[in-house]
């Protein structure tokens, strides 16, 4: 990449100062990013949850009904509940970045970053609330 | 011209499995992690919830949600080793671990959710 | 002292010492000074030996940049007195290679800012008689914001991924690609996405979005980078369903 300033990488008496690996601790928004980018470990954790859930739903009653005494087991409840913070701090970072990210037009108008990022709470919103009735609900 | 590499699709996976999480994944997680075990709301039915996931749309929207999720983790967990550990030099075995680990998973849940009567 | 306020500066002198120093001075504090008066009065007044960059002090040529307290900055915008009671760190921007005492090198962004041709190209030019190409105000807002850059490079000093990686191509120059791309007259976005696409372009960004955070002329870079992952991606599907381009 570096055709013509050959010089600059090996200058001996420029000071280069390697970036600590500890980096995402210096600073309040490192480190919010890096517990944004750590939400993934619980969304993969949420994964498997499911597969466990749906897999044991497919199994029968009496495997559905121990798969329900077992998330009541306080680690797997712990867990949970941090993974629930985890998924849901990750549902609002990701949804705050919309606006940045994308940029809709109708016709030659371009919508206020503003309207687009409600219009995703919105889908949100309408996707909990059909989620509960299906399970809980019906 | 644009130069065919895997960086665009493995994004677009990566995003489309962090809306869809995003989405689905709050309200999934308080009721079945948190709400049922700690008795808040009564757990639904055996047969609830087969007849729930008895729908193939139901299944499909699942499979979906999984698929994406495992491969949004793989990615942000692949970049977060980079960055957060500084070990790209351990790149090819990473991308090879975390990517494998959603194309099985993908695979798992697919077999899980066909399984249903 | 109420009146003045203590400088911490750092010191690089490259034949007498091997990492940074810091002197300290006390420089005066009334209420319209910034830390570029501060140096400015060290400079004249306490000590000549210190070097740093500067030119219009008034945020626009974009060569004061230092780290303020840990924070990229604009010292020509950065009140003293908004620090007060101090001390106040000033250090050269991280993640480039330190010349001496606040001045770093900037040949790496000089290069990756030619290689995305941050001008306006064409396909082929028409000719002066027939006229100038017009825009409307909609067209215009379109790319304005990424045009605000003034090449402070603060970005670059906010950004751990470009600390880590050097080869990434960084916030400032995919803004003014972009800027260039979403311009109406403009018909060079394929020859820059070249560039843009490679892992080095915009797929090492991963969003840590402090560029956009720093950033004196609100240019927002780290939206022009998802923005264009976006259009990236969508080029890529194009280019394997529509190989002859539709």
């Amino acid at each position: 990449m570096s055709d013509s300033h050959v010089y600059t990488p090996y200058h001996p008496r420029w000071l280069r100062r390697r970036v600590s690996t500890y980096w995402w601790l210096q600073k309040w928004s490192y480190f919010r990013f890096i517990l944004r980018e750590g939400s993934c470990l619980f969304v993969g954790w949420f994964v498997l949850y499911m597969l466990l859930l749906v897999n044991a739903v497919g199994k029968g009653p009496d495997s559905y009904a121990r798969i329900l005494e077992w998330s009541a087991e306080p680690w797997v409840l712990g867990l949970n509940v941090v993974s629930f913070l985890f998924v849901a701090f990750h549902a609002v970072t990701f949804f705050e970045a919309v606006p940045q990210a994308l940029v809709v037009h109708i016709g030659r108008t371009r919508v206020p970053g503003r309207l687009v990022m409600a219009a995703h709470y919105m889908a949100w919103a309408l996707a909990s609330v059909l989620i509960a009735w299906l399970i809980v609900g019906a | 011209m644009i130069k065919q590499h895997p960086e665009p699709w493995l994004w677009l996976l990566f995003s489309a499995g962090g809306v869809l999480s995003a989405m689905l994944m709050p309200m999934l997680l308080l009721l079945f992690g948190v709400a049922f075990p700690f008795g808040w709301v009564a757990a639904p039915s055996h047969a609830q919830m087969v007849a729930v996931l008895g729908n193939p749309l139901t299944r499909v929207v699942l499979f979906a949600l999984f698929m994406l999720s495992l491969f949004h983790w793989a990615h942000r967990f692949r970049h977060t080793l980079y960055d957060g550990l500084q070990i790209k030099h351990l790149n090819e075995v990473i991308a090879v671990l975390t990517y494998g680990v959603a194309v099985v998973g993908t695979g798992v849940a697919a077999y899980i959710l066909w399984q249903i009567p | 002292m109420a009146d003045h306020i203590t400088l911490q500066v750092a010191r690089y002198r490259p034949e007498q010492q091997s990492d940074i120093t810091f002197d300290e001075y006390e420089v005066p504090c009334p209420k319209e000074w910034v830390v570029l008066d501060g140096l400015n009065h060290i400079k004249d007044r306490l000590d000549g030996t210190l070097s740093y960059r500067w030119s219009c002090r008034m945020g626009i040529c974009g060569s004061c940049g230092m780290n303020v307290n840990g924070e990229p900055k604009l010292t020509c915008a950065t009140f003293l007195a908004d620090y007060a009671p101090g001390p106040i760190r000033v250090e050269p921007l991280p993640n480039f290679p330190v010349i001496r005492d606040l001045i770093v090198d900037i040949g790496d962004f000089m290069q990756k800012l030619v290689r995305v041709k941050p001008w306006i190209m064409r396909q082929t030019e028409k000719p002066v008689s027939e006229g100038e190409y017009r825009q409307t105000p909609e067209e215009l807002d379109e790319y304005k914001q990424f045009s605000m850059c003034i090449n402070c490079m603060l970005c670059y000093a906010a950004c751990p991924i470009y600390g880590l990686d050097p080869k990434f191509l960084g916030p400032a120059a995919i803004a003014l690609a972009q800027r260039y791309n979403l311009d109406s007259r403009d018909e060079g976005a394929s020859d820059r996405m070249a560039v843009l696409s490679e892992h080095e372009g915009i797929w090492g960004c991963t969003f840590v979005g402090e560029c956009t955070k720093v950033c004196p002329k609100h240019v927002d870079p780290a939206g022009a980078i998802q923005r264009y992952k976006l259009t990236a991606a969508l080029e890529s599907m194009k280019a394997i369903f529509m190989p002859r381009g539709a």
